[in-house]
């Protein structure tokens, strides 16, 4: 691993929207402020944009409506040859408990509860962070952001699931596993607020540290 | 403090996550270029990387299709079987209002991370074999830059695997072909991605112009 070769050795480098430039966030290049299109890549180009923050919260706000269906009908119907249940998702890691799985029942409460729930709560910090500046340091603040950014297409994993066991467990009057409405709720609250995550622009969290703008640069 | 040459933009790079300004330093093969405040990595040159991304997604293409058409998970409970393909878990929400959901795994874990691929081999193969870059080869890149999130066919293996943990007591479960193949489909996409430098791609597309 090499560093790159820092633009004057202060506590910050310089930022490109500094310099008067505008960087593309697709591939890189560099140039001059009020272009609008990259020239490289075709992307367009934007030094901060501050509409993304209203993108970021529109988002976030439908992701965590969809998350309270997602947790209060059942994301499975399940029906063997003796009885048949729904379960929501804490009343399946319950069962899973209480039938002596303790430790995948965690795994399922992490999964497709904690995660959910530390990624709504993530990205309102940081898009807090933005507009009122954060005690939080910047470099955390970006790990944070990236590990919003890597894990959120993760949780779709537990609609995948839900796909598998109801095409797999279908065996007539033996037992049968189909998908209730929770998991249509689930699937587009994770979409949204991989929407969410990614309007971030990541660049405004490091903005209140430049070294000639002290305090939230509005 | 500030010494940068902004004279000539073209040997300038901004790093995507964090706008840090730096002059264009290639490392050598092997190595990589990091943006020194938020640790991006910026540039990742491979020898021979090209070759080798072309190689791997051409496996993964082959191994996408292959996926969809064997069963992955067969069940098998007091002697009644059931085996189930990919197509079969993207149609499991198929009746009824679920439909969209239908729609939304099957581009998921099939249509994009094929599509994703395509582009991939559609933008790399004429660089790596010295030819002008392809017809809209930067939009096609592009296009395929922002697909990377949204195709899922590595969770979906580990959704299989889950799967499995679940039903194992009340059934016996069989891996099918299929399951292999993902499981194949999740080491190659993570190398593949890991020897793209999207700097480099980016870099011959602007410097080997359409004729």
């Amino acid at each position: 691993m090499v560093g790159m070769e820092v633009a004057g050795r202060t506590s910050a480098p310089l930022t490109a929207r500094q310099a008067g430039l505008v960087g593309c966030q697709r591939c890189a290049r560099v140039w001059p402020m009020g272009t609008v299109r990259c020239g490289r890549c075709g992307s367009r180009l934007v030094s901060r944009d501050r509409n993304s923050l209203q993108r970021v919260w529109a988002w976030w706000i439908a992701g965590v409506i969809c998350y309270i269906p997602a947790n209060l009908y059942p994301m499975l119907r399940t029906r063997t040859l003796f009885q048949s249940q729904e379960d929501t998702i804490i009343a399946g890691a319950i069962e899973l408990f209480t039938h002596g799985a303790p430790f995948v029942a965690i795994i399922v409460l992490i999964a497709s509860v904690a995660i959910p729930l530390a990624k709504f709560a993530a990205i309102a910090v940081l898009a807090l962070g933005v507009r009122q500046g954060s005690r939080i340091p910047a470099g955390r603040r970006h790990i944070v952001y990236e590990i919003v950014e890597y894990i959120g297409r993760w949780s779709m994993i537990d609609v995948f699931v839900v796909a598998i066991l109801s095409s797999l467990v279908q065996l007539n009057v033996v037992a049968s596993i189909n998908p209730g409405p929770a998991s249509l709720a689930f699937a587009l609250s994770v979409i949204f607020t991989m929407l969410s995550a990614q309007s971030f622009d990541s660049r405004m969290i490091w903005d209140h540290i430049e070294p000639d703008q002290k305090g939230p640069a509005a | 403090m500030h010494t940068l040459d902004t004279s000539d933009l073209s040997k300038l790079i901004a790093c995507p996550s964090c706008d840090a300004l730096y002059s264009e330093v290639r490392p050598g093969h092997g190595r990589r270029a990091v943006c020194e405040r938020c640790h991006t990595v910026l540039i990742s040159p491979r020898r021979n990387a090209g070759l080798q991304v072309i190689a791997l997604s051409t496996a993964a293409v082959i191994l996408v299709i292959g996926a969809t058409i064997f069963p992955f998970l067969q069940i098998n409970v007091a002697g009644m079987s059931n085996s189930a393909t990919v197509l079969d878990a993207a149609m499991a929400f198929a009746g009824g209002p679920l439909l969209a959901l239908s729609l939304a795994v099957t581009a998921l874990i099939v249509l994009l991370p094929l599509i994703r691929l395509l582009l991939i081999l559609y933008v790399l193969t004429p660089i790596v074999f010295d030819r002008p870059p392809a017809r809209r080869a930067k939009r096609a890149f592009r296009m395929a830059e922002q697909l990377k999130p949204w195709s899922m066919a590595e969770i979906f293996a580990l959704g299989c695997a889950v799967s499995l943990i679940k039903v194992a007591d009340l059934a016996r479960i069989e891996f099918g072909p299929a399951f292999w193949m993902f499981l194949g489909l999740v080491v190659i996409i993570v190398v593949q991605d890991a020897f793209i430098c999207r700097w480099s791609v980016w870099k011959s597309l602007e410097e080997r112009r359409r004729p």
